[in-house]
């Protein structure tokens, strides 16, 4: 995974990233794992930020690791823990160390993680936050003063496609692209056909930008109903959790990789969207299966 | 006044609406207030050559339905409405007359606490900036969970409903729809900057000027 993400990003290349999640502890061992395992299978490597509002180890450590074995790592950056003292702080941490990939989110409610006490910041919004990527490449902080050193981060922002209500959602995404992104990575998405929507929306409004289409392995019927239940913005079709509920015992991970493999398989062939960004939250070890499955290996 | 002015720039027929408590109490939004800014609203849009109709009105407490029902005919008659309530207040207006512009007259700075049993549901954040012109009438610096200025977060539930609960509407989804059934949703469309949290030193305090 020698060339930049940036770089890949402009190439027809099917784009395919995927994550390390940070632990909650400072054994990087896993991480270490994790990285070795993916780095050279694909593009990039997304870090995620106290995901769903848990403390973990943070999200730039994680990254500079990545940079340590060789590997891409895409700096996940949420508003909800840092002020925009604290986030531009970051950045030029980030950008100095060699980490130059940014993924712009809001970040998950305090109320949905391990710490529902804590005071939650949110001085800024994504699409702020993407605009202050923009102000500090341009050499300027928010404050308008000079950095001594500048940035410049290659940018990334989130997208909702099967989201209900859908409309509001594409406003904001319209915010986001015009603030300026190279790129979008889906939430997990399940019926392609909202991907294809998604992706025609995006590229009507800028067709420089590339979008990965979230993919999240489901491993059961249960799981993709409680997921259709609980988890925001997402929405399994029938027909995938009956496919489910009819695998045999004990083989549900299996058919899960399968799921994914084939959609990824059919989003590719039918360039329905520019890469696809895998989330096997938990199974980081199985995704080279997911991968060797849809043919990207 | 200059943003009063601009706020109501593109409409004919304004109605300032006041309120007799809390915002009377403090000689900001009560009747006689209410006198003052219609008069200076006439004379501006005289002095521009683009002449205003605006009719003024006070509710008893424009936070309670029933009052703000009382001036429901004028508030028929006009293109928009300037309410010098504080942000429960304008929310109020703007629930109720939902397909009419309902924008703040003041910055609520902060809200006192009333000493009375009973339910009272926050509506305002008293940020002394305020945003409900932009937002069809509804708070999101309070009735988002974020309090997001850009539009929803990726968290909104199946219908509309905010990621830390399910039977709590997502602010942004009132608010675009609010905004659609005006025809102003390029006001959610615009980009909103960082806010500023210098507009109220807290602890709060208002010094009036001579009565």
């Amino acid at each position: 995974m020698a060339k930049p993400f940036r770089e890949i990003l402009k190439t027809k290349k099917f784009v395919v990233t995927a994550e390390v999640g940070p632990v909650k502890g400072s054994n990087m061992s896993k991480a270490i794992e994790h990285i070795e395992l993916l780095k050279d299978k694909v593009d990039g490597l997304n870090v995620t930020d106290n995901q769903s509002s848990v403390m973990r180890y943070p999200s730039l450590g994680v990254c500079l690791l990545i940079k340590e074995h060789g590997g891409e790592p895409i700096f996940q950056v949420t508003c909800r823990d840092r002020n925009r003292l604290a986030i531009q702080a970051d950045l030029l941490f980030a950008y100095s160390r060699g980490v130059n990939n940014i993924l712009c989110l809001t970040g998950d409610s305090i109320d949905v993680g391990d710490h529902k006490e804590a005071k939650q910041v949110f001085d800024l919004d994504s699409v702020q936050l993407i605009h202050l990527v923009h102000t500090m490449n341009s050499g300027k902080d928010m404050a308008g003063n000079d950095l001594d050193g500048g940035i410049d981060f290659c940018i990334g922002a989130t997208g909702t496609p099967s989201a209900d209500p859908l409309e509001p959602q594409l406003v904001k995404a319209e915010k986001k692209l015009r603030a300026g992104v190279n790129f979008i990575q889906t939430q997990a998405v399940y019926e392609l056909d909202d991907l294809k929507r998604f992706t025609e929306f995006v590229r009507n409004t800028d067709d420089r930008v590339k979008v990965l289409g979230g993919i999240v392995p489901v491993i059961g019927a249960k799981m993709a109903a409680y997921m259709n239940e609980n988890v925001p913005g997402i929405s399994i079709p029938q027909r995938l959790i009956d496919e489910l509920a009819q695998a045999p015992k004990g083989t549900g991970v299996a058919k899960g990789i399968e799921i994914a493999a084939r959609m990824i398989r059919q989003i590719k062939e039918e360039r329905i969207c520019d890469g696809v960004h895998i989330m096997f939250i938990g199974r980081e070890e199985k995704v080279p299966e997911i991968l060797g499955a849809a043919g990207l290996l | 006044m200059e943003e009063i002015k601009q706020l109501i720039a593109p409409y004919k027929k304004v109605l300032v609406a006041g309120c007799e408590t809390c915002v009377a109490v403090c000689w900001a939004g009560g009747e006689k207030e209410v006198g003052i800014l219609a008069s200076q609203l006439r004379l501006a849009r005289r002095a521009e050559g683009s002449e205003v109709s605006v009719l003024e009105a006070t509710v008893e407490r424009q936070c309670e339905r029933e009052m703000v029902a009382e001036i429901k005919d004028k508030v028929a008659e006009a293109d928009a409405v300037i309410s010098l309530a504080c942000g429960s207040g304008v929310q109020t207006m703007a629930e109720m007359f939902e397909d009419k512009p309902v924008f703040p007259g003041v910055n609520t700075t902060f809200i006192g606490m009333p000493e009375k049993e009973g339910l009272w549901v926050e509506m305002c954040g008293a940020c002394g900036d305020c945003f409900l012109d932009r937002t069809g009438g509804v708070c999101p610096i309070v009735r988002c969970a974020k309090g997001l200025l850009n539009g929803p977060c990726g968290g909104t539930r199946k219908g509309g409903k905010c990621e830390i609960d399910p039977d709590k509407d997502c602010a942004w989804v009132l608010i675009h729809g609010r905004l659609e059934k005006q025809g102003r949703l390029e006001v959610m469309r615009k980009y909103y900057p960082p806010k500023n949290y210098r507009a109220v030193k807290r602890p709060g305090k208002v010094q009036a000027a001579k009565a």
